[in-house]
């Protein structure tokens, strides 16, 4: 019998261990931490322990259930995915920070209690954005900076929150969320803003495509998700997630539609693809929040595996933008990661056999069962955008695309054999799950009733797919990426920014001009006070001179001659006096 | 390129002709589960409505050039 222990303390100490490892010990480290944790994730039994007291709360480590299970396996899952996919990259700040964020990610899956989940919360805040700027590039940077600043803002929204909720309820046990007070709302937009729900979403598209190559593939997994998950637990059937999730389904769309560089289009599908889930959590029946968490499980899997096929390309081409890639005939020198590619790209589209039809249907369903017509349009007019922008548009325009005259066959580097593996072993995931689906809803928190391969369901599906297609071979031109950004609401506080830079300036130079002014000042009372006259002078004559600057030469001889003056009337001053006291004295 | 078409086409009529024969009846509650082909529809309606109003969206509001934000 193995005793087990907090799944996230063995992440921790694989990152300790980390630095200390090198060459061949360590790439087999960052393998067998995953596989532990998930040997671990069996042997932990559902109920409540790893309890300890804190300044009058209980402290819990450990609250299993059904729904935490989930996520844990997808995340332990994931990491061994991702670190597959990484094993060539020698980093050692990368890895620790992955290993934290994973870890911190896996606390959030178990924690029972709010101030737990909070210090899990900011953990990976810190670490995701150690694996941002592990790709130590400005542009990582930069948005590394934006991204903590946005999660720290969230941390501190989500502390008020609970603070307020605890010590209006007395409990600060992390269960289902109630009453209507000021700390419910808080904590509902931490943890929305942590799932990325518009306006509050940009630093997803804008920090993760900054991020590395292996990087990025970790950060799609976990803040997100763990979001969902949080969001599962606490706020089930909260009226106001259905609309939220519904608008950004359709918003993550719009703005892929129009993005140029890959990542950042895949980015938005990851705002789309969340949408689908903090809409089933606000729907909250039992298929919903079943759909919202198989989504969520499904997601992690098929968005790393995107991720890694646009990854792999940049590490070979060195080109992150669809309008440098278009027509250099990619798709002759990566074919391997086209299909693996592709195979995400069906997962994510939901086609039939592949996983995204076992798990967003049961959205869009309970969507319809709940009677909710414009959330069910929405969802679904999504579902036709994601084909559209990660099925067809993506694969067309980085791998194939028209030819164009004066371009260069495009210059590919073999990327290394384990990232390969890393996109296999998730597309065999991918494929699996699709086909045999119990072995998902077997683990899912409520009890399943339904049947994705309903023959209705599959013909509906292949034909809103291949008239999307139709569609989009109509309107190709349109979809041509051009070299240009996209604005979105990260404009607000970018150029707010900059904006509140340029007061500051502002103010600075209104306080150096009252220095100088006073400056002047003090200038002219030294002028006046050192030769009135000549100050008098100057006034009233034409020529405008200042004081002529003092010269030695020009005083000396007047100076010298007062001197001796002085010197010869004291010394006859002397001899006077000198006679008098001869005379007084006789 | 004309093959790609050809097939497209042809498994378009297909699942439209499938869709015909899985027709559900009376089991359904909304009026468009009522038409077999409604999916192929919406798909394209839906297809075309999304790249136009992002496209409109782009040129207009939020198009810029690269360095917009150094």
């Amino acid at each position: 019998m193995i005793n087990p222990v907090p799944p996230f303390l063995i992440y921790l100490i694989g990152a300790l261990l980390i630095p200390l490892l090198r060459g061949k010990a360590k790439k087999c480290l960052l393998v067998i931490i995953p596989i532990v944790a998930f040997v671990d994730l069996l042997h932990i039994p559902h109920g409540t322990y790893w309890t300890f007291p804190f300044i009058g709360y209980e402290l819990i480590f450990g609250q299993v259930d059904k729904l935490s299970m989930l996520f844990s396996y997808v995340f332990v899952i994931m990491s061994f995915a991702g670190f597959l996919y990484a094993l060539h990259v020698d980093d050692d700040l990368q890895h620790v920070a992955v290993m934290c964020y994973a870890g911190s990610a896996l606390g959030v899956a178990f924690a029972g209690d709010l101030f737990t989940l909070y210090a899990f919360w900011e953990l990976m805040a810190v670490a995701s954005v150690f694996v941002i700027w592990a790709d130590r590039s400005k542009r990582a940077i930069d948005a590394g900076f934006r991204y903590l600043m946005v999660h720290l803002f969230g941390g501190a929204v989500l502390l008020a929150g609970i603070v307020i909720y605890a010590s209006q309820t007395g409990s600060i046990a992390f269960g289902r969320l109630g009453g209507n007070g000021i700390g419910f709302w808080l904590i509902l937009v931490g943890f929305i803003l942590n799932a990325a729900v518009p306006p509050l979403h940009p630093w997803l598209p804008d920090a993760y495509p900054a991020a590395s190559v292996t990087g990025a593939v970790f950060l799609t997994a976990y803040t997100t998700k763990t979001a969902v998950y949080t969001l599962l637990r606490a706020f089930p059937g909260v009226e106001v997630l259905v609309y939220l999730g519904a608008a950004m389904t359709v918003y993550g769309v719009l703005w892929a539609i129009i993005e140029n560089d890959m990542r950042r289009l895949l980015a938005y599908h990851i705002v789309s693809q969340v949408g689908y889930m903090v809409a089933g959590v606000g729907i909250g029946t039992g298929l919903s929040m079943n759909g919202s968490a198989s989504h969520a499980f499904c997601h992690i899997l098929y968005k790393a595996l995107l991720f890694m096929g646009a990854g792999a390309v940049i590490q070979a081409t060195g080109l992150r933008k669809m309008s440098d890639l278009t027509g250099r005939g990619l798709y002759k020198k990566m074919p391997l990661s086209l299909i693996f590619y592709m195979v995400g790209a069906f997962s994510i589209s939901a086609v039939p056999l592949f996983n995204g039809f076992i798990s967003k249907p049961m959205i869009v369903k309970a969507a319809e069962a709940a009677h909710n017509i414009p959330v069910f349009f929405l969802v679904h007019l999504a579902s036709i955008g994601t084909w559209l922008c990660v099925g067809l548009k993506l694969p067309y325009y980085t791998w194939f695309g028209k030819p164009r005259s004066g371009a260069k066959e495009i210059e590919a580097k073999k990327p290394p054999v384990n990232m390969l593996w890393g996109m296999g072993f998730l597309a065999f995931l991918c494929i699996a799950i699709g086909i045999y689906p119990d072995v998902l809803y077997r683990i899912l928190p409520y009890p399943v009733n339904f049947h994705p391969y309903a023959p209705p369901h599959i013909i509906g599906t292949l034909q809103m797919l291949l008239m999307t297609g139709v569609g989009v071979w109509l309107l190709l031109g349109k979809l041509a990426p051009h070299a240009v950004i996209n604005l979105d609401t990260d404009w607000f506080y970018r150029k707010g920014a900059s904006l509140f830079v340029k007061f500051c300036y502002g103010m600075s130079s209104v306080r150096t001009g009252m220095q100088n002014l006073s400056i002047d000042l003090v200038d002219g009372v030294i002028t006046v006070s050192k030769n009135p006259i000549y100050a008098v002078e100057s006034l009233f004559s034409k020529k405008k001179h200042g004081m002529p600057p003092y010269n030695a030469d020009t005083y000396r001889q007047a100076i010298g001659k007062g001197v001796m003056v002085s010197i010869i009337l004291f010394c006859v001053l002397c001899l006077l006096l000198f006679a008098r006291l001869t005379q007084l004295s006789k | 390129m004309r093959i790609l078409k050809i097939l497209l086409l042809a498994s378009i009529v297909i699942v439209c002709f499938l869709g015909f024969l899985v027709y559900p009846g009376d089991e359904s509650h909304y009026f468009w589960e009522k038409i077999p082909v409604f999916e192929a529809v919406f798909g394209f309606i839906g297809c075309i409505v999304l790249i136009v109003f992002a496209k409109i969206l782009g040129r207009f509001f939020l198009e810029r050039r690269e360095n917009y934000y150094d």
